[in-house]
């Protein structure tokens, strides 16, 4: 008989609400592409935090019901949205200058591969690409104060994603703080990767078996 | 009297020549100056360098300049993305360039253009393959690169409201890169959904100064579309 499994990963939305769990009231965060978008649904509106989307708009509010949707405003993933009491707007420009100067506390990427040096890829699974959509990821990554990465832990096929060194071309370098994946919550730090909370019953070998650079223990 | 009006898209666009660089602003086709572009596509320019956040999507607009050959090179941010298929199609005949920029640091690079700063460094796309052939330098121990300035010859421009002197204001995410292209170029048409008079809009409300605006059309074209994706 095969080994029976005893824990089930995260489902996009569970991971999301996973990460909306650890951003505190105050912070200035922007939310890529993909399930970091989705983690705008599980901040609970009375926990004031201030969303920024790169096309200009910082305080952004909830997905416009069919009578408030207003065709001028769209997010960076061109969805449309609205604007909470306190947000204001800038030219892309300025937008920009926010990010590269370190005034975001916190931008959350989707990624394909994370290092254990802080290394983050998400634009290319290969070198070939040559016409890719890179849109504003390297801009976030290299200047947002924190950069917390969201995937799932391994590919559907089974390959590992987070890794002694990307094998992917990189977004930048060494900017992960912390990686959320379908089976664990990760802190990148000068000794590497360090496991912070798993799945109930996935075991810290059974996550190590899943994961190409060494693990430890907070 | 200043009075940058002109009565048509044709004259609003008159006299763009071959080779030139073109600042196209927009984002998901908000503040995009469709008109405008229209407009240069029937002038017939071609070996046009444009500077948009996209290589284009769907068959209008910038996908339709790039799909009649007009371009010679597009400068994006996405340049492969979902409904690019006019671009794709050029680039795999090898018919277009193609220079991809993080977002960032191609608005920066215009806003530089309008400063008169001829360059700077920038921690953005260090260490990555977007930073190859780019000179390097460490700068308070962080590695950075150079990136030269990007002006524009022209700019497309849509806002708001707009007076005859050119200030203009914009509506929502309509802002985008339209204030920061209007300023970069040394030619900068602009068209407005609403006209102001002169005196109307509050100048502490005026984001782009009549200073960068060369001319302007009135063109209503209503809300951008409403996107269900």
């Amino acid at each position: 008989m095969a080994d029976k499994q005893n824990w089930q990963p995260l489902g996009r939305d569970e991971l999301a609400m996973r990460v909306a769990q650890d951003i505190p009231e105050g912070w200035s965060v922007n939310l890529g592409i993909g399930i970091p978008t989705l983690v705008a649904n599980y901040v609970p509106p009375q926990r004031e935090v201030i969303f920024h989307s790169e096309n200009g708009i910082l305080g952004m509010g909830p997905a416009p019901t069919p009578e408030t949707l207003n065709p001028w405003l769209v997010n960076a993933s061109r969805q449309h949205v609205t604007l909470r009491a306190g947000a204001s707007l800038m030219n892309h420009a300025d937008s920009f200058a926010l990010v590269r100067g370190g005034h975001l506390d916190l931008c959350v990427l989707g990624a394909f591969q994370v290092a254990e040096n802080g290394d983050i890829a998400n634009w290319a699974r290969s070198d070939d690409e040559t016409a890719p959509a890179i849109g504003g990821a390297m801009d976030l990554a290299a200047g947002a104060r924190r950069i917390w990465a969201v995937m799932e832990h391994v590919t559907r096929s089974g390959e590992k994603r987070l890794l002694r060194r990307c094998t992917y071309p990189l977004t930048a370098k060494g900017c992960t703080s912390r990686v959320y994946t379908d089976l664990a919550v990760i802190d990148v730090t000068p000794r590497g990767f360090v496991v912070i909370d798993t799945v109930p019953g996935l075991s810290f070998e059974e996550l190590q078996q899943r994961t190409d650079a060494p693990l430890s223990r907070e | 009297m200043i009075d940058k009006f002109v009565r048509s898209v044709a004259e609003a666009i008159a006299g763009i020549k071959d080779g030139s660089t073109v600042l196209i602003a927009g984002f998901a086709q908000v503040g995009e100056p469709r008109a405008l572009i229209d407009g240069l596509i029937e002038t017939g320019a071609c070996d046009l360098t444009v500077v948009h956040n996209t290589a284009g999507r769907g068959r209008e607009g910038v996908a339709r300049l790039i799909g009649e050959g007009r371009v010679r090179k597009i400068v994006c941010s996405f340049a492969r993305s979902r409904g690019s298929v006019l671009f794709e199609e050029v680039y795999a005949r090898g018919g277009i360039e193609l220079e991809i920029l993080p977002q960032g640091t191609m608005a920066e690079r215009m806003r530089a253009a309008a400063a008169g700063v001829p360059a700077f460094y920038t921690p953005t796309a260090a260490g990555t393959k977007l930073a190859e052939g780019k000179e390097t330098r460490v700068i308070n121990g962080r590695e950075c690169i150079l990136e030269y300035a990007l002006p524009g010859d022209v700019a497309l421009v849509e806002a708001w409201r707009a007076d005859r002197w050119g200030n203009l204001v914009y509506r929502d995410a309509g802002r985008n890169f339209n204030p920061v292209m209007a300023a970069a170029a040394q030619l900068t048409i602009v068209q407005t959904q609403q006209v102001a008079d002169l005196g109307e809009l509050p100048p502490e409300t005026i984001v782009t100064p009549g200073i960068y605006v060369d001319r302007v059309v009135h063109i209503e074209c209503g809300d951008p579309p409403v996107k269900i994706e």
